[in-house]
């Protein structure tokens, strides 16, 4: 076996990690993205460009601020304490915290893209075959949404894999809590252990292009503009 | 005919859209329509029909409005039912079948939500009506425009609506398909019991399909009425130009292989009409345009005109150009429009209540 355990380890961490985020940044990506989409209020730009920070912003820096606001001094940090949660960051729900903020857009963007695409008309055709608000997102919005969805969840599952820097600075190098691939590399490689860094870099690189082959296949067969992420 | 006199559904809206730009739209209308038949909502594009219906649908929700369909009140100071609260069928301009669902897929989406649902002989009846039976499977992207139009009507019907409001449903069709779907309108205003409101810029929809008849301009209602009533009006024609003229709703009585005519009998008369395949006892509209109506006072036997018809003159209007006037005739309960030139008003010095003949150089059947 070319993993050792520490590796193993670290690989399913990841995969507990990525999917937990995966699935809360559906949940709440939705809402998000379905307000974006459909508003017209002054706040579409300002919640627009926050969404998309992540994007642009060093991951140190994010970060960084979330240490500060989730650490004993910072608000969330004290209201942790408060309720007898103690502190998040260093721990394996901060980090998921963390992740949350840092894969946002890559959720966020497919879904508002596929939102906007679909339009006003079938919500309207809809109501005028008697079926309300919830029945129309369900009936209607979620199955002309599907490829928005397979983008959104591919890409947030697989952003929140290639996560470092927030990692290191909210999770920090914890075995079996906050010690993802990614670090586990960066570990290998500090000990100048380059066969085992291989082995999990080139797991890696696989399963990242994989990933992308997935979505970009998925493109090809769906003319939705869903793919677009991004600025 | 349908009588104006037991107005189902009283409609009045009040607003203007667009009042902090500098294009804005008043749409101000009040109509009583029959709680039967097909009311056509004839106006330019840009006359506000489209908005109308979106009111009446709820789908565009203004202020001021009142509505209410027969008892049940869907609009006014106090209430405002949502759209999907309305127990009415829409039929959009464009194709608005759900490209993830299958043509029966879209007709179950409506039987799920109808009213009472919807028990399988009539489902099967209203497929057999718009003769959808052989598309089931296919996906809306697998339909023609024409196809697609005619499972959006029956998806519409499968709601079991009180109303069905039509958004200029051929509009976005070629001549052909408009063909392949006016006779399935045809059906439908025969054999639904159901109020049909429909949007057309289409004069030949008007009078193949209508019974009664709204005009609209900016936004507000120039004319409403029975159909022979309205476009038989002569202050209106200006609207309509080149395409003034009234419709006839008649009876196929003979048949003249030799000469290969059909003999059609109306209220107070009778027209000699080319022979289309018609069957006798057929109920047809013929469509006569002021433009082919000429008058004399005699009856001219040696003329090359089939059909003469006597007539009283009811109105005489100039038109708008100067050199034409417009003629109202009536033969019994029948109403006649003429064109002819206001020299020839006083050439033959007619007046109201003058007897003269009408000679209508052409007739066709409205198809």
């Amino acid at each position: 076996m070319a993993f050792s355990a520490a590796d193993l380890t670290a690989i399913l961490l990841t995969l507990r990690l990525a999917t937990t985020v995966t699935v809360i940044l559906l949940l709440i990506g939705t809402p998000i993205a379905w307000w974006l989409a459909r508003t017209r209020s002054w706040f579409k730009g300002p919640v627009g460009a926050l969404v998309a920070l992540p994007l642009v912003l060093p991951p140190t820096v994010l970060g960084f601020y979330l240490l500060i606001a989730l650490g004993p001094n910072g608000p969330i940090g004290q209201f942790t304490a408060a309720l007898g949660l103690g502190t998040l960051p260093f721990t394996y729900w901060g980090l998921v915290v963390g992740s949350v903020f840092y894969s946002l857009p890559f959720v966020v963007q497919p879904l508002q893209n596929v939102f906007e695409s679909i339009g006003e008309r079938p919500l309207e055709v809809a109501a005028t075959l008697r079926a309300g608000p919830w029945d129309r997102f369900f009936s209607v919005v979620l199955p002309m949404a599907k490829p928005g969805y397979l983008t959104a969840t591919v890409l947030g599952f697989a952003h929140t894999v290639g996560e470092f820097g927030v990692v290191l600075m909210i999770g920090g190098n914890i075995p079996g809590q906050t010690r993802v691939v990614s670090v586990q590399i960066y570990d290998h490689v500090e000990a100048l252990d380059y066969g085992q860094a291989h082995w999990l870099a080139a797991a890696m690189l696989l399963f990242s292009f994989l990933v992308l082959l997935l979505v970009y296949g998925a493109r090809g067969k769906s003319q939705a503009s869903a793919m677009r992420y991004g600025a | 005919m349908i009588e104006a006199a037991t107005p189902g559904i009283v409609a009045k809206f009040c607003h203007t859209f667009g009042a902090e730009l500098r294009r804005s739209f008043s749409l101000d209308v009040e109509l009583q329509l029959p709680s039967s038949g097909i009311t056509a909502v004839f106006g330019e594009s840009g006359s506000g029909k489209t908005t109308l219906l979106r009111c009446i649908a709820g789908l565009q929700r203004v202020q001021r409005g009142n509505l209410s369909i027969r008892d049940d009140i869907w609009q006014n100071e106090q209430t405002f039912i949502p759209t999907h609260a309305r127990p009415l069928g829409f039929v959009f301009q464009e194709s608005s079948l759900f490209p993830h669902l299958s043509a029966f897929g879209n007709l179950h989406y409506a039987m799920k939500r109808a009213d009472g649902g919807v028990t399988q002989q009539e489902f099967d009846r209203i497929v057999a009506l718009m003769g959808i039976e052989e598309l089931s499977n296919h996906y809306p992207d697998q339909l023609s425009g024409g196809e697609k139009q005619r499972v959006a009507i029956a998806r519409a019907l499968l709601i079991k609506p009180r109303l069905l409001l039509m958004d200029e449903p051929l509009a976005s069709l070629d001549l052909a398909r408009k063909q392949e779907i006016l006779p399935y309108l045809e059906t439908l205003r025969e054999e639904i019991e159901l109020p049909i409101l429909y949007i057309t810029h289409s004069i030949g929809e008007v009078a193949r399909l209508a019974n009664y008849l709204v005009v609209m301009e900016q936004g507000r209602v120039v004319a409403q009425g029975d159909l022979a009533d309205v476009l038989s009006r002569v202050d209106l024609p200006v609207r309509l130009g080149e395409d003034s003229g009234v419709v006839v709703q008649a009876t196929v009585v003979e048949r003249d292989s030799q000469w290969n005519l059909l003999r059609a009998e109306f209220p107070g008369g009778e027209l000699w009409i080319p022979d289309g395949g018609d069957a006798l006892d057929e109920k047809i509209r013929i469509r006569i345009l002021a433009r082919d109506v000429s008058l004399a006072l005699q009856s001219h036997d040696d003329s090359s005109i089939v059909n003469r018809l006597q007539a009283e003159v009811v109105e005489i209007k100039d038109d708008v150009d100067g050199a034409m006037a417009l003629v109202k005739l009536r033969i019994d309960s029948t109403l006649l429009l003429a064109r002819i030139s206001r020299r020839s008003v006083h050439h033959i010095s007619i007046n109201p209540g003058s007897r003269v003949w009408a000679q209508i150089k052409s007739v066709a059947i409205q198809r």
